[in-house]
């Protein structure tokens, strides 16, 4: 089985494809040569693997593209699948994510954007639908911007339920909802904000960078904050700070293990001033006890003069037993491991900053 | 009815099935045919070209400039400049360097 990595960066879209059980990768690429690409998505629910971006030229605006033939061309819808409705006074500036929906309703595709809005697709992402049950939320006129723009980027499912929805906004925090959309709740309680005087517990406002779902237990969550990771036991309606990895609150992604209940990863950044790799060595840190230790990966990482910054959606699973994990860096190389992060290699470097990556076995 | 040749950049013409102008049929909302008119033409027969350079509140999109003839828009009346007979739209990316 093949296995297909989808890279965006800030010049266009690039693509590792490996036919080899994942020993050895091909590059190809641009796509999209100039734009920004943010969001990836291969969604393996239907017959055949189907991609998405999504793309920002500084020039002319915003494109969600799809393909079906695993990127050798790509569609745009020609009366643009996702734009802001009239009448919300608003235009789309970036897609940040693209999240299929449930595996059993597999037209359901779901996006967040900035300014922050999730949209829903029920045709495999031919159109979408604002979902007003967030877009009127009391909270959203207070909403501020994170660095990188107020951006909803996180889109998680729960598999048991699909009208159990969590979203994450920089840096409004994380909401929920417990029917499809219709009506959400702030839910960030116990996530402290040490940017604010007295670092004071509020109902949103939080700089949530990340939040991943547990392989085994779906109420587990993993949280990448500003200042700080955080887990929880209830399906995100508390957090709980985790203190294994001393010094290190900040970094971007956190990503779960597909298939091994109690492990995750981290790749945290020295301080919201550098937000390079601290001292110099790129490392990975691993929890298999949800979050209760953690130990640092390095074999294959670079361990010296290594300042790398790797952003929210730029480390990813393919999915697989063991665990294939890749990342990317704004300094435009992307690592890979395909035995739980034990171990890495260089996949692909010299690319401009890369920003998302995805990956899946396909074909 | 007024008809309008709009000159497409090379980036955008695989859009039009790699053409480096179109023209479009254009009715004035107004006393006169306008820009605007123009794009709103435009939108019907190439939205994906449309929307490259306007958003979706119809806002011209910040680094693409629109001349007729030779004449930035913004330096007339925007998306409201009238268009004549036989004048030319061109949408021209900006430079936008450093």
């Amino acid at each position: 089985m093949d296995t297909l990595v989808l890279v965006g960066t800030t010049k266009g879209l690039f693509a590792l494809r490996s036919d080899d059980g994942r020993e050895q990768f091909e590059l190809v690429g641009p796509s999209f040569a100039g734009e920004e690409v943010y969001a990836t998505c291969i969604d393996t629910r239907g017959a055949g693997a189907r991609l998405f971006t999504g793309s920002v030229s500084n020039h002319w605006g915003p494109v969600l593209r799809r393909s079906d033939d695993l990127g050798a061309s790509w569609t745009e819808d020609e009366r643009a699948a996702l734009t802001f409705p009239a009448g919300s006074d608003t235009s789309l500036a970036r897609i940040w994510q693209l999240t299929p929906g449930p595996a059993d309703q597999p037209e359901v595709v779901y996006a967040g954007v900035e300014p922050a809005a999730l949209f829903r697709s029920h045709d495999g992402g031919a159109t979408f639908e604002l979902v007003r049950g967030l877009w009127d939320h009391p909270h959203r006129p207070k909403w501020q911007p994170g660095g990188g723009g107020l951006c909803l980027h996180t889109v998680l499912v729960h598999p048991d339920d699909p009208e159990r929805l969590l979203i994450a906004i920089s840096a409004a925090g994380v909401y929920l909802s417990d029917d499809g959309g219709e009506s959400w709740t702030a839910s960030n309680t116990g996530i402290l904000v040490p940017f604010e005087p007295g670092s004071p517990e509020l109902e949103f406002g939080q700089c949530v960078h990340k939040v991943a779902r547990d392989a085994g237990d779906p109420e587990s969550l993993y949280l990448q904050h500003h200042g700080g990771i955080y887990r929880s036991d209830n399906g995100g309606r508390a957090w709980t700070a985790m203190t294994g990895i001393a010094g290190m609150d900040f970094g971007f992604p956190v990503v779960a293990h597909p298939t091994r209940p109690g492990t995750a990863y981290l790749l945290p950044l020295e301080s919201d001033e550098y937000r390079c790799t601290p001292d110099g060595h790129c490392t990975v840190w691993r929890t298999v006890d949800g979050g209760t230790s953690w130990e640092p990966l390095t074999k294959g990482l670079p361990q010296r003069d290594a300042h790398v910054t790797v952003l929210r959606d730029a480390f990813t699973t393919d999915g697989l037993d063991p665990a294939g994990l890749y990342f990317g860096t704004r300094t435009g190389e992307v690592y890979g491991s395909i035995d739980d992060g034990d171990s890495w290699q260089l996949l692909a470097d010299h690319l401009p900053p890369v920003v998302s990556v995805r990956a899946a076995p396909v074909g | 009815m007024t008809e309008v040749r709009v000159r497409v950049p090379t980036a955008l013409r695989d859009l039009v099935a790699g053409s480096q102008s179109v023209v479009v049929d254009s009715n004035s909302s107004g006393d006169k045919v306008t820009v605007g008119d123009v794009l709103d033409a435009l939108a019907v027969v190439h939205p994906a070209l449309e929307r490259r350079v306007r958003d979706e509140m119809g806002r011209p999109r910040v680094h693409v400039n629109l001349f007729v003839g030779a004449d930035n828009v913004r330096d007339l009346d925007g998306l409201a400049t009238a268009i004549g007979p036989g004048a030319e739209l061109s949408i021209i990316p900006a430079v936008s360097g450093g």
